[in-house]
């Protein structure tokens, strides 16, 4: 299991292929489904163009929901492994917010607990948005 | 003897600091650490609230060294999506 609150820009899919390769031989072969929600930055949202956008969060509350979130997921499905990786600080366009993935033996575990990461996510893990417009900045609500 | 409150995001920037550290005397619930450091303004219905990084009520109980957070609703993940 990983989870990481991350200041950079990554690469979901290059995150994906190191997470598995490092898997250890036990979880080798024993997996047959992997589910992945990859949230990326527009470059509008409604109806205006957005240039950056500022990811804020609450440091040490973050890890410590995403991990509760996370092993919640491990207790509910039949699960081989859980990524959550969520991006923090200035963020550009087509950069990556978030990344979250399960492997399980079967697809229904696999897609039902990354949905289920991704959605509590949203509605727990302390981070806010704050979007910077060509008319000055605005924070996204939740609604 | 000190209760340490912190404000993010939206908030932050209304309060027009991070943090601030109250003494502990008379603070015995998320309210009331409230009250403290908003005067009279009530606290905003969606407003979250946080005691040692889990989620709180307002009226949860404050303990001295706690430390204490509001925040707005949280917006994390895919693009407003």
């Amino acid at each position: 299991m990983l989870v990481e609150v991350r200041g950079g820009s990554f690469d979901p899919w290059r995150e994906l292929a190191d997470f598995q390769r490092r898997m250890t031989g036990e979880k080798r072969g024993k997996y047959g489904a992997t589910s992945i929600f990859v949230g990326t930055m527009r470059d509008f949202n409604q109806g205006n163009d957005v240039r950056t956008m500022l990811l804020e969060h609450y440091p040490q509350m973050t890890e410590k929901h995403l991990h509760k979130i996370a092993i919640e997921a491990v207790a509910r499905w039949d699960l081989r492994d859980v990524l959550i990786i969520h991006r923090v600080g200035k963020i550009a366009p087509d950069e990556t917010i978030v990344l979250v993935a399960a492997w399980a033996a079967h697809r229904a575990a696999a897609f039902e607990a990354a949905r289920y990461l991704i959605d509590e996510l949203k509605l727990r893990a302390p981070f806010w948005k704050k979007e910077c417009l060509p008319q000055g900045e605005r924070w996204v609500s939740s609604e | 003897m000190a209760i340490t409150v912190r404000f993010f995001a939206s908030l932050r920037e209304r309060m027009g600091c991070e943090q601030v550290v109250l003494d502990s005397q008379d603070i015995g619930t998320v309210a009331a650490a409230w009250e403290r450091v908003a005067g009279d303004e009530a606290l905003p219905a969606n407003l979250l609230m946080a005691v040692n990084m889990e989620y709180a009520k307002a009226d949860s109980v404050v303990r001295d060294g706690d430390e204490v957070a509001f925040f707005p609703p949280v917006t994390g993940g895919g693009h407003a999506c």
